[in-house]
Order: C-alpha cells, then structure tokens, then sequence
C-alpha cells in the first residue's frame, strides 16, 4: 500500500491528471515427478507494478519489478515522459466513479496450501504412479506435476479506488505416452482449484491421463468429407473464446470483428443462452471488479441464440457510445447453458455417425473473417458408438456458420477454467483428410 | 575483460556491492556432493512498446524486469529459484530453495571464477535500442508508416503498427567457474490493416526486425515496405475464394513458410524431448527423415538475426548445427542438462524466457539449405496444388509428430498456373513424412523477415526460420471446399 501512496504522488508531483496502478504479488511452488523420481522443484515469488498517468487524455504506462522507492518513481517519469509523445484521445482515462466497485462480497477464492516440497512429491508421485501401473500399454511419461500458488493484486486508482482480490490456485496435472515408435500417442488430464481440498485425488487424474492416452491408440487417418462434430468440454471451451473474441470492444471499434454490428441479432440457435457469473464462490474467473476497478456484473450475452451484450472496457465502450460492461482484463466465468440433461455419451449415440474432438492445435482462426481451419485429435463415430481414434485432419468452417450450428450443449459442464460448458455439437463442419 | 561482461557486472552486479568472491560463495552454497552442476543467471531487462492505431499514437509502455534465478542439478533433478532482488541475503534463500533437491551437505571443491568472454564472437552489438531514437521519431516513424498504407488503397479501413525494442543484459555464473556475458538488442515493427470491399472484410499484416536499433526501419526503407506488404496481402485476400479440402501437392514459397521446419522437425529434435524418448524423432540419429534433397540447420550465428545469440542462457556459445543432411538425422539441439545425460555436446540451444524461467533445448534460427531449381519451374510443374507464401502460427504434438501451420496468403495452382487466391487454409501431417515427400527446392533461399516467436512449455523466446521455395508432393490442406 505504501507503495501505491509513493507512486500516486509521484504522478501528481509530475502534473498527471489522472493516475491508476496495479500491484500483483504472489508466490508459489511446483513440482514435477517423472518415472518415480523428482524432476524439477520450483519456487516462485513474482511481484509486478504497472502504473498508467493521464494527462489531459494523453497517457503513458510503465511497469517493474522493483518496489524500491527510487525505481518506482522513476517508473511513473517513464511513463509521463511517454505521455508527452502519445496523442490526444478523447476516449482515454479512468472508469466514471459511480461504476466503480462499492461491495466487495468474499468469493472464497483465496486458500493458500502450507504444502511443503516433501508433500507435493509425495502427491506428484501418487498421481504419475497411478497412470504408470494401470496398463502395460503405457510406455513412457512426461512426469506428473503439483503446483500451488496464491498472491494478492491490488489496484489503485487516483478517483479514490483501492481494490484488493487475494486468489489461490493449485493444481494436479499428468501426461503419459501409450505405444511405441510411430504409434506413440500422448495425452494428459488435470484439475485446479481454489481450494486444495477440493482437488480431484492425484491417482484418478493419473488413472484419466492413462485412459485419455491409451484410448487414441492406433489412430488413423479420416477421409475428407463434411460431417458433425462434438467437441468434448475442454476444447468446446475454445469456441466460446472465439466469440469473446469477436464481441470484444478492441476488435469492434476497430471494425475487425466478424460479428460487427451484430447486436440484438440472432447468431446462435434459440435455444443458446451465455452469460457472465462473475461472484461464482471458490471458481476461477470470479472477480467483484475488473482491472478498472469497474463492478463485474451478471451480463448476459447471448439470450435465446441472440446477442445481447457485447465484451467492453471503459475506453471500447466510450469509442462504441457504449457503457462499460465491466471487462476489462476480460470475461468473467463465462458459461454456456447445457440444453439437454445429457452428457457426451447420450450425444454420441444420438448424433449416429460423425466425429468427436478430444484435442485441437495450431492457431486456424480468423476474428476479422470468422474463417475457422484448425488441426485436430478425435475419434470416428458410427452407430453411434465410438469406432476408433482419429489423427492428421483439419476441421473447417465459418464461425458464423459454426454457431449457427450449435445443435446441442450437454450437461458434461467442464468447471476448471473461465469458460464453462459441457461438450457442443455443431450439425456440420468440413474435415479435411486423406 | 569484454565489453559484455564489463557493462554487465557494472550494471547487475556492482549497484549492490557483488563481486565474484559472493557469486563463488552462493554456488558453493548450492552446489554439494550430490550437486552435478549449478548456476546463477542475472538479468536487467529493459523494453517499450508504442502503439498507433486509428490514425493516433494512443500508447506507449516501458518496463524494467530485473532479477537471479539459481539452478541446481543432480542427475536428472533439477531445483530452481529466483528472486527480483540482486543482493545476497536474496541470492541465498535461492540458492537453499534451489538444492532442496538433494540432500544438504557441503562440497569442498574449489570454484575458481573464470571467463573465457574474450573469445566468444559476437553477432551483434551491444547497442541499446530505446535510445537509439528520439522517443519523437519513434512515433514520427509510425506516423509515416501508417500514412504510407493509409493512402496506398482507398479500401484501407484500418493501419495498427507497433514499434518495439528491449535491451537484455545478461550475466551467467556457472558452478565450473565460467563466467559470461551478453548484451542482445532486439527491434521488432509491426504493420497490420484491415481492407473492405465487395462487402467483404480481409486482413493484412507484414513486420520485421532483428538484433538492431531503430535505424533498422528507416534504413533501405524497410518500414514503408512493410506497410505496402501489409496492403498488398490484404487486398489479396480481399479476391480470396474457399480453399479446398483434402490431400494435394502443395508448393510453399521461400522464407517465413520455414515455419513448416520448426513445427515438423525441430521442435522433435530438441535434446529434452529425445532424451526422454517422448518425441517421435526419438533414436533415429543416422535415419533417413527426409528426401535426399534437404539439409536442415539450426544456426544461432547469423550476424543480428531475431533467433541468433552471441552465448545461449547457459554460457555457451552459439553455433551452426546440422539437424539434417541430404535427409538423414544427423543430431538433436542440446541444452547442459541434456547434452549432459544423453552424453552429447552441448550445442548452444539452452535458452530461458527470463531468470524467472528454466532453461531448456529451444531453437534460434532453424532452415533448409537451397536447392537447385528456379521456383518458377517448380509451380509450373504442379497440375493441381496449393501455393502457400505467408503463414500465420503453427504448433506441433511432438510424440505424434503430427503439426499444422496456418496460411495468411496462398494460392490455386493449376495446369502449372498460380490461377486465384485461396482464402487461408490451415495444413496438416506428420513431421517424419513431410519432409519425405519434398521434390524439388528453389535456389532462392530466403530467411524470414524478422517476427518469429516461439512457445515451448509457457516460455516465450524470438526465433528466425527459412527456406527456399519448395515442392510437398502430399500433404493435407484443410479448407472448406470438399
């Protein structure tokens, strides 16, 4: 806090109208196990300052990592020496004061872990040793890893704001190979949780990294074609990134967006409800305010296949004659409402025949276009039923096209991450084979 | 003494009173009877970033990362710490955090600080790029840079361009007494627009840099070149159709497609992934890998490139290593650690984001060597295929070897005819095989123009790729046509 206090006067010495800052510190541990014997033990301690001036509607930013007196404010000189250069922006400063946070209700968030190494590698090895021994078909591993972190931000803002969020995160995580030479596969589960209690047990993440990996076995390769596609939860979660993308007032105001001026307009099938749950207790993206200081608010975003809000910060939402919708930094637990009281399994006997995508790579996609080629791990389905893994193909579409699609969201909610959804099937999409 | 090694234990070590009797007192500290190797990596980072995007210059950033991070390594163990503050009481709770791996105990051998700093040759020069420039020129330069993509087409809608530099200075203290320096420049610009016509909303983006200064850009015009390129691409994509789906012969052009190189094999020759036996290039040295027609190289002594380092984060300096030649494996890229347990040299790829990160195997410039055709006689020899020339990101599974690279800018060719722009494709297949089916090479051998990032386990690092025009007789373009 002392710190803030220096670097606030400091701009008001230097003439800034304005000022904001950010604090974020934190500390932490992880530990990798691999074949029984410990890999690497980490220790982190990361502490950051980033401080933005105004002046007039000019501003500047800086960062560092050294909290001395003399290093912060030399800091805040950088950045109103930037200030000088940067342009007149009618749209740039702090958040209007009545939007700003007044409740800070506890979310829960923060249980730091008094884990010490001998712990964590005991856990670690649990978890590695689980996925080893299940089946022979395991050849090899990448380890298993423990991590625990906690650490507090705090953001100050010279409209009198201070707020502090304290979070915790740990985390269990394996990777195991099955298979040898050029039938090697890879695979790997984890979970992460607020609260170190609440972790799923080490040995079942281990026993899932091994069912994940052996089950892509003997993987072949797909004829081109158009067919559906089920996206398991955790890659289901990218497509919902790609609309936070595209409604996201940055590529708005800039016009590089495939969903431009789409509000109040019908971009998904009625039955597609998404929206914001930023006080969820103890999840990932809770937030009472975002990095402005700006109260998080329950916005709903897409209502009945509709698009209701778009994602705003103070400076895209006055570009756009907007209010701020309280993201910036980003959404806040995003979630999309299953539609059936069903799960992958249920989905795959009712889509018949078709593909499920266990994990997608590469970076095919395009905000500005919506244009969507990425490359692609799953399974083939006939008969509803899984008939084996499937490797070396893309599957392709138009965003626009893709959420038109989205046929189904099951119930199989993914609750580790910001974005929680169960698996999507989407009626049609391009593969690209042999 | 160098000039490396002098600039950075005036600036990292001397402000709070360090010398080498405290960097031999905290290795001894680490380092015990089950203690194979240490080190201390010290690092003051400096860099800024100005933005200009819908006709003003809004932004403008400048940080400083400093700190130590202390390694320690037994047998395959590795223990590690860092701290943002250089002074000893700091370099000491890392030190213990770091040998929490092994058991305590005390080591008598003798460290003896020593530098061979004076022979290392230096590819680029310790030069500071955020004051090589008038923070005024600076943004006067992106002024003009926009202006110039700005006025070239009246379909431009959107210029954003970024200018950035840092200045890394870097300091490492190994356990068996060597001490080395490196001070690396780094510039980068960057020029994307957004083009409407027809209803249609297409992007465009082109950039550069190196390890230069600012005068980089404004030297051979390379700024206004990027903005034209920019606008060009994106009016090309302006005219792009639905690419096709499916297996075909795919032609990519010189220089930035090398990115193909670096997802499909170099990435599963780096010395972590081989000594685990978790790639699928894994105990295939003196294997054939690819047609006879290539030789691949991971070359980190290229004078000022982006990728090329003067020592690697590890103290060792960077070299020109082949990967292949005339298509069989000829060795993996090592880091200490690695080289060490696999019984190999190390090569000069042990690189680190920062001191906050470990350091792994990574490459630094990776590309194929030319081959003997004319690309004109390569596209005529295609009845059907793909002509891709730009690319945005790609990304491999190493054990599967299976990688895709996006295409930013690719055409049909067909009957031996570039014919129309293809809206962009991401491509597929398998980093053993690919380079298998290469027949035939340009002779026009082209390294990318400067904006290579790799990422590797979270850690971010610049990178170089390139290669001459060349003919893939097979490989799985994943469009929307089928």
């Amino acid at each position: 806090m002392e710190v803030a206090e220096v670097a606030l006067d400091e701009a008001k010495k230097q003439g800034a109208g304005m000022s904001e800052l950010s604090i974020d510190q934190g500390q932490g541990m992880s530990v990798t196990v691999r074949q029984g014997e410990v890999e690497t033990v980490e220790y982190n301690r990361d502490k950051n300052l980033g401080v933005t001036v105004y002046f007039g509607h000019k501003s500047g930013n800086a960062s560092t990592t050294d909290f001395s007196p003399e290093a912060i404010k030399s800091s805040v000189n950088s950045a109103c020496n930037i200030a000088k250069f940067t342009e007149q922006d009618e749209f740039n400063g702090l958040a209007d004061i009545e939007l700003l946070a007044t409740e800070f209700p506890d979310l829960d968030l923060n249980h730091p872990w008094a884990i010490n190494m001998h712990q964590a590698i005991e856990i670690a090895t649990l978890c590695e040793d689980a996925a080893l021994t299940g089946d022979s078909r395991i050849s090899n591993t990448e380890g298993a890893t423990l991590s625990s972190h906690d650490g507090v931000d705090l953001y100050v803002n010279s409209n009198g704001f201070k707020g502090f969020a304290r979070g915790s995160r740990h985390s269990t995580s394996c990777s195991v190979i099955a298979g040898e030479g050029d039938a090697m596969q890879r695979d790997y589960w984890y979970d992460s949780k607020r609260y170190s209690g609440d972790l799923i047990p080490a040995d079942e993440i281990g026993r899932e990294a091994a069912r994940r990996t052996i089950r892509r076995l003997g993987a072949r390769k797909i004829k081109t074609g158009e067919h559906p596609v089920i996206f398991e939860p955790a890659v289901a979660a990218s497509l919902l990134s790609h609309l936070v993308s595209a409604i996201s007032g940055s590529n708005l105001y800039r016009k590089a967006s495939f969903l431009l001026d789409k509000k109040g307009q019908q971009i998904f099938p009625k039955t597609v409800q998404i929206y914001e749950q930023p006080l969820l207790s103890k999840a990932a993206g809770s937030a009472v305010f975002d990095s402005e200081g700006v109260a998080t608010s329950e916005n709903k975003i897409v209502s009945d296949g509709v698009l209701e809000s778009y994602v705003l910060n103070c400076y895209s939402a006055r570009k756009l004659g907007l209010k701020t919708t309280g993201n910036a930094g980003g959404v806040h637990n995003l979630t999309i409402e299953s539609t059936v009281d069903d799960g992958l399994e249920k989905m795959i006997k009712d889509m018949g025949k078709g593909l499920v995508i266990s994990e997608l790579i590469g970076f095919g996609v395009n905000t500005v276009t919506g244009d969507y080629s990425r490359g692609a791990f799953g399974f083939w389905v006939e008969n509803g039923e899984i008939q084996y893994p499937i490797q070396e193909f893309t599957i392709a579409s138009n965003l626009k096209e893709i959420f038109q699609r989205f046929a189904v969201v099951g119930n199989d909610v993914d609750g580790r991450g910001n974005i929680r959804t169960g698996s999507i099937l989407i009626e049609k999409m391009t593969v690209a084979g042999e | 003494m160098s000039d490396q090694l002098q600039t950075a234990t005036e600036l990292l070590l001397r402000p709070t009173g360090l010398g080498n009797n405290e960097l031999i007192q905290t290795l001894n500290r680490v380092m015990g009877p089950q203690i194979d190797y240490a080190d201390l990596y010290f690092q003051y980072s400096r860099h800024e970033s100005w933005c200009m995007d819908e006709g003003t210059v809004k932004s403008g950033s400048y940080g400083i990362d400093q700190g130590v991070g202390i390694r320690a390594v037994s047998g395959e163990k590795t223990g590690f710490a860092y701290s943002d503050e250089i002074l000893l009481p700091a370099l000491t709770d890392a030190a213990e955090a770091a040998k929490s791996i092994a058991r305590s105990g005390n080591d008598n051998k003798q460290i003896r600080i020593h530098s061979n700093d004076q022979d290392i040759k230096r590819w680029y020069q310790p030069d500071d790029p955020l004051g090589s420039m008038a923070d005024r020129d600076k943004v006067n330069l992106l002024k003009e840079v926009e202006q110039i993509a700005r006025n070239m087409d009246s379909r431009v809608s959107q210029v954003m361009v970024s200018l950035t530099g840092s200045h890394d200075v870097i300091l490492v203290a190994r356990s068996d007494g060597e001490l080395a320096a490196d001070i690396r420049p780094l510039v980068r610009m960057n020029v994307s627009v957004i083009v409407e016509g027809n209803g249609r909303r297409e992007q465009g983006s082109s950039g550069g840099g190196g390890r230069y200064t600012y005068q980089y850009f404004t030297e051979k015009n390379r700024a206004h070149e990027y903005a034209e390129e920019a606008v060009r691409q994106a009016l090309v994509n302006l005219q792009s159709r639905q690419a096709p789906a499916g297996e075909m012969i795919v032609v990519l052009g010189p220089g930035w497609p090398g990115i193909l190189l670096h997802e499909a094999i170099g990435h599963g020759l780096e010395g972590d992934f081989n000594r685990k036996g978790t790639s699928a290039f894994s105990g295939r040295i003196g294997e054939k890998v690819a047609s006879a027609l290539c030789t691949v190289v991971d070359d980190g002594t290229i004078e000022n490139r982006r990728g090329s380092l003067s020592i690697d984060d590890e103290g060792q300096p960077s070299q020109n290593s082949v990967l292949i030649e005339k298509g069989i494996l000829k060795g993996y890229m090592q880091d200490q650690l690695n080289a060490r347990l696999m019984n190999m040299q190390p090569t000069g790829n042990g690189r680190r984001e920062s001191y906050a990160h470990l350091p792994m195997p990574r490459m630094t410039n990776t590309y194929m060597q030319a081959g003997e055709h004319d690309p004109e006689e390569i596209i005529s020899s295609v009845d059907k295929g793909i002509y891709a020339v730009n690319f945005g990101g790609g990304q491999v599974d190493i054990t599967s070897g299976k990688f895709v690279f996006s295409a930013s800018e690719a055409y049909m060719i067909e009957k031996g005819k570039v014919t129309y722009p293809v809206k962009g494709a991401t491509l597929i297949g398998n980093g053993p095989e690919v380079l298998n089916q290469v027949s035939m090479l340009g002779n026009d051998l082209k390294l990318d123009s400067g904006v290579g990032v790799c990422g590797k386990e979270g850690q971010s690092v610049p990178v170089g790729v390139g290669q001459p025009t060349m003919r893939i007789d097979r490989l799985t373009v994943g469009g929307v046509a089928v």
